[in-house]
């Protein structure tokens, strides 16, 4: 159990990041060289002015007409979106991992607070199982790699809270806690869950040619 | 070539008519054109309700028709306009109208000395070409892109061989277009037939087709080159070894290529119609070496000054020396020469005109609603309500100036010493 | 993937598709498919491709889905069928895929771009149905009449056969009928140097010749300098931009352009149409390799629109009845010149009721994108695919709108077959017509 311990947080740990950070700056900078050769388009056409105003108008809870017209799927995305990044990343109980090993730390939430973030993001992936499942627009362009990649998302944040609340198997859930958010960073650049950094540019690029040439807007 | 040595060529302005009174003779004045030598300047007219004719110098052609249209001089001067009387349509030459009547004619042109005319006619549906009254002996289905050789003996249009009936797209893609020189049809058909060219002793034929939906390339005399492409556009003969040349696009380039095989090791955005000069020596075309920009390029090589919106009315000199062309940047157009591009922008420039040793170049321009003629780069400070293309005398040290004066309605031909114009 | 089958019926027979299936091999389905994937597409199709997270929030952009509640043709439904299987596949699908997805990306789809407005990752969900419509192009199998307009485009660069002589002679008959109206009246022939080339889609020298006769006396009454071309490149239209075959679009912007630039004109003014107003303004002159037209393209309710507020013309009575207005996709999401329909119909009209969505928000007429091009095989499909369109009319007619304006042909056509099919009884007018039936005419 121990040498698995090890081993996941050891050298597993330093094989996602690097899949994590090696992977996104591949697939950004292979995508922008890409780009450049085959859509050229992007380049004549991108407007950082209204790239920005596209984005921020879909940064922003309701600030587009479809934001508005589901207001359910979009409090729980937004919120579900905020919480995936703020619980991990200001967990106390992973601050103290940083600290231990490279002895950095920054602020922590309050372990309710993250507990609760926690929960939004296993209720927000709950959401997104019974839309598919449920909601026929959805269920019809879902495959089963979807379920795939709502499990990665979904698992890091149910084992994390069953480690912290120490629920029955525990131990073993710490593990798998560990295991599944490297399983989920070395994921985000070979899968769909790289819409988080391919966003700015298609977002960016329907923008530009929305505003700069067909002065319209697009949100 | 015409002969302008016979023109009038004493220093001086003449006046030739005031266009202003004849708005109070007739019911209805068009816009004014003046003859190459200057010495006349006509309009179409309604001298009556129903009735068009044509005012000439203040005269008024005897004839009336029920509609005229296409007034234009011919380079000898010669005046033409296309006319109809009774639902029948000819062309009228200095009044005096074609025995030949059809039931629509449309798009003259002139040889280049003028001796001959060409228009396009149409017939009980059939179309044909017509030379000098002399209508082609086969019509056919449908005509268009009709072309004339310089020397105005030869004519060619793209037409329809074979018929199918509406919506029959598959017919359509067997191939029912051709090549007519003079009326006679290539033996061979193709999906499309678009620009058509002569070779520069008038004999041969060249036209840019369409073999099936995907694949263009040229056909010379009827035989397609061996190679096709994603594209073509308008291709042209060499004087120097009867060699055709026509812009042809590949993997998403345009390239220029001759005979079939690519003769510039340079591709471009866009390139498109190249041209020779007079001598056959040099090939210059109008190209976009990047996306968005646009200069010239000679045997290959682009220019380094650029254009935003776009080039056109590119020109050799009659030495070949030189190629000028007008480009247009930010909605502002101007006249560059050998890639340098002249001071002065202005709302709209017409094609630059070089005098015959090349030296020197004028062209028509406007600014706010004004005209005026930039010589060698200089601004004419004078300016008129409008002006026509400007022409040098024989010998280059004149030039003939044909235009209105500023709040003027009278028409003056005017020749300047170059020496005198600043 | 589970292959579920749209309820959207493929047994819609078309000779253009049909015949074209029967000249297809897998052979050649995968051949041309990966020229075209290797060739023509790269990064935006991968990053769209492997952006969309699947969500479905774009299908209720699409009037197609909001009107039969079909999954499969939500925007993301559409792409689901055609380009996924493609790229998945690398081009190894087999003739009848290509036949529905020849008729999804023809029929079921028109471009209209408000998918992109849907779609939190602003994907051109149109841009990759062109690229299914570019294959099916490449492959042969396009729907019979959109084809049809296509190879007229090329044998004649018009949209409707029609001969070069056909053009100058009817534009001579309208300008006849018109100096009945107002005697010293000219539609101006191959003027050079006019302030403005006027173009026009082939339809309207073809069966709407009195809309030539109406801008005429617009022209003629507000004074300005124009003139019509005696030549071909006389038509902005382009369904070759919607069928797939760009080299022929090029070569229709490239006559259109030059027609310009030939007549020295500083500014082309087309009529009321939208898919033109796409073709020349930011799709077939960037084929050429010009980032903007090369000569400025004004589209007639930008002109209108400064007549009226220049007061060039002037309106002596207003329309009486109540208008509503529809928003031309092209020219609202293609141009932003909602505001600019608004003020004209304000200035000319006694009343306007909004439909609502509207402005960049409005729903397509369902003819647009070549889809009614596609002619009288896909004409009931159509119809019922747009039965929110009918429900918004329905909508305003029941407020008491009469009359619809809508400043584009395509969507004329579709909204002429909505209104008829669901019994609205509206009339349908251009802003032209409009402003031709309230300004005032110089006395004759």
């Amino acid at each position: 159990m121990h040498a698995v311990y090890n081993f996941v947080s050891g050298p597993l740990l330093w094989v996602s990041f690097i899949l994590f950070f090696g992977g996104s700056v591949y697939r950004i900078v292979s995508m922008v060289r890409m780009a450049k050769k085959t859509d050229p388009v992007v380049y004549h056409f991108w407007s950082l002015k209204y790239a920005l105003r596209s984005i921020f108008h879909w940064i922003i809870p309701f600030a587009s007409e479809n934001m508005r017209k589901q207001p359910a799927m979009t409090i729980v995305t937004f919120a579900f979106h905020i919480c995936l990044f703020i619980a991990p990343l200001f967990l106390f109980a992973h601050i103290i991992l940083f600290k231990a090993s490279w002895n950095i730390s920054w602020m922590y939430l309050p372990d309710t607070v993250a507990d609760i973030m926690t929960m939004i993001v296993i209720g927000a992936c709950i959401f997104f199982l019974v839309r598919r499942l449920k909601l026929p627009e959805v269920k019809y362009v879902t495959s089963c790699s979807d379920y795939v990649i709502l499990a990665i998302v979904a698992a890091p944040f149910i084992t994390g809270f069953w480690t912290f609340h120490q629920l029955p198997g525990f131990r073993i859930m710490g593990i798998a806690h560990i295991l599944s958010g490297e399983i989920m960073l070395a994921a985000i650049p070979f899968t769909r869950l790289s819409h988080m950094f391919f966003f700015p540019f298609t977002r960016g690029y329907m923008g530009s040619e929305f505003g700069a040439v067909r002065h319209a807007r697009d949100w | 070539m015409i002969n302008k040595q016979n023109w009038d060529w004493e220093n001086g302005e003449k006046e030739i008519a005031d266009i202003g009174t004849w708005k109070d003779k007739f019911l209805g004045v068009e816009e004014p054109y003046p003859s190459p030598d200057g010495e006349k300047i006509a309009a179409i007219v309604k001298p009556d309700e129903m009735e068009f004719s044509v005012c000439e110098n203040g005269t008024v052609w005897e004839e009336v028709y029920d509609k005229v249209w296409y007034l234009r001089f011919g380079p000898d001067n010669r005046l033409t306009a296309l006319v109809s009387d009774t639902a029948e349509w000819t062309l009228a030459v200095d009044q005096a109208a074609w025995a030949h009547r059809f039931d629509y004619v449309w798009d003259t042109h002139f040889s280049e000395d003028g001796r001959r005319i060409v228009i396009a006619a149409q017939k009980d549906g059939r179309y044909m070409g017509v030379t000098d009254d002399t209508p082609w002996e086969t019509d056919f289905e449908t005509m268009n892109n009709f072309s004339v050789s310089r020397d105005g003996e030869q004519t060619a249009a793209a037409v329809q061989i074979v018929s199918f009936q509406s919506g029959d797209i598959f017919k359509f893609q067997e191939g029912t277009y051709s090549v007519a020189v003079n009326g006679r049809a290539w033996p061979n058909n193709f999906v499309n037939v678009w620009e058509i060219a002569f070779s520069p002793d008038n004999q041969h034929v060249a036209a840019a087709i369409r073999v099936n939906l995907y694949d263009y390339t040229i056909a010379v005399d009827g035989v397609p080159w061996r190679q096709t492409f994603n594209g073509v556009w308008e291709p042209q003969f060499s004087s120097r070894d009867s060699s055709v040349t026509a812009p042809v696009r590949t993997g998403g380039k345009w390239m220029l290529a001759k005979n079939g095989e690519v003769l510039w090791d340079r591709q471009f955005v866009q390139l498109w119609h190249h041209q020779y000069s007079p001598d056959g020596a040099t090939i210059a075309a109008i190209v976009a070496p990047e996306f968005g920009r646009w200069t010239v390029a000679v045997n290959g090589k682009p220019w380094s000054i650029t254009f935003g919106d776009l080039v056109t009315d590119m020109v050799f000199s009659p030495d070949g020396a030189k190629v000028a062309c007008v480009g247009k940047e930010k909605g502002q157009w101007s006249i560059a020469i050998d890639g340098v591009r002249w001071p002065g922008a202005f709302d709209m420039a017409w094609k630059p005109v070089f005098s015959h040793d090349g030296n020197n170049v004028a062209a028509k321009v406007e600014k706010n609603g004004q005209y005026s003629l930039v010589i060698n780069g200089k601004l004419l400070q004078k300016q008129f309500d409008m002006i026509w293309n400007p022409i040098f005398s024989p010998d280059g040290d004149k030039l003939l100036i044909r235009g209105i004066k500023s709040g003027e309605t009278k028409y003056y031909r005017q020749v300047v010493p170059l020496a005198e114009l600043f | 993937m589970t292959e579920s089958v749209s309820k959207e019926s493929s047994l819609i027979a078309d000779e253009g598709l049909d015949k074209g299936l029967a000249r297809l091999t897998s052979e050649k389905i995968e051949k041309t498919i990966k020229t075209i994937l290797t060739n023509e597409t790269g990064a935006r199709l991968k990053t769209y491709v492997s952006t969309c997270v699947h969500c479905g929030l774009c299908s209720d952009a699409c009037h197609v889905y909001l009107s039969n509640r079909d999954p499969a043709c939500s925007p993301v439904g559409k792409i689901k069928q055609t380009i996924w299987e493609i790229v998945k596949k690398k081009g190894k699908v087999d003739a009848q895929f290509i036949r529905r997805a020849s008729e999804i990306a023809y029929t079921e789809c028109n471009l209209c771009r408000r998918c992109a407005m849907y779609c939190p990752f602003g994907i051109d969900i149109s841009y990759m149905i062109l690229i299914v419509r570019r294959i099916c192009h490449k492959l042969g199998v396009t729907p019979h009449y959109l084809q049809d307009t296509a190879q007229s485009h090329s044998a004649t660069l018009n949209q409707m056969w029609v001969k070069d002589d056909e053009w100058v002679d009817t534009l001579q008959w309208q300008e006849e009928e018109a100096q009945d109206e107002i005697g010293d009246l000219r539609i101006p022939i191959d003027q050079e140097g006019a302030d403005f080339f006027y173009s026009v889609i082939a339809p309207e020298p073809k069966f709407r010749a009195q809309l030539i006769y109406q801008a005429a006396v617009i022209f003629h009454s507000a004074g300005v300098s124009w003139t019509m071309p005696a030549t071909p490149g006389w038509d902005n239209s382009d369904m070759c931009m919607f069928s797939g075959d760009n080299e022929m679009m090029g070569r229709l912007k490239k006559a259109h352009f030059e027609t310009a630039m030939r007549l020295k004109v500083k500014k082309i003014v087309m009529g009321e149409c939208g898919h033109a107003f796409r073709s020349v303004y930011d799709v077939g002159n960037r084929w050429l390799g010009f980032r903007e037209p090369p000569i400025p393209i004004i589209h007639s309710i930008q002109f209108f629109y400064e007549l009226l507020k220049e007061g060039r013309i002037k309106i002596a009575k207003k329309y009486a009845k109540t208008v509503t207005l529809h928003d031309p996709c092209n020219t609202v999401r293609g141009a932003g010149l909602h505001e600019m329909i608004r003020m004209i119909a304000h200035e000319t009209c006694e009343k306007v009721i909004e439909m609502h969505p509207n402005r960049e928000h409005n729903y397509c007429c369902n003819a647009g994108g070549g889809v009614i091009n596609c002619g009288p095989p896909f004409k009931n499909k159509r119809v019922e695919n747009n039965s929110i369109k009918a429900d918004q009319l329905r909508n305003v007619k029941e407020q008491g709108a009469e009359t619809v304006i809508a400043p584009c042909h395509n969507c004329h056509g579709g909204l002429e077959d909505i209104i008829h099919t669901y019994k609205l009884d509206m009339d349908l007018k251009f802003l032209g017509d409009i402003i031709y039936e309230c300004m005032e005419k110089p006395e004759e």
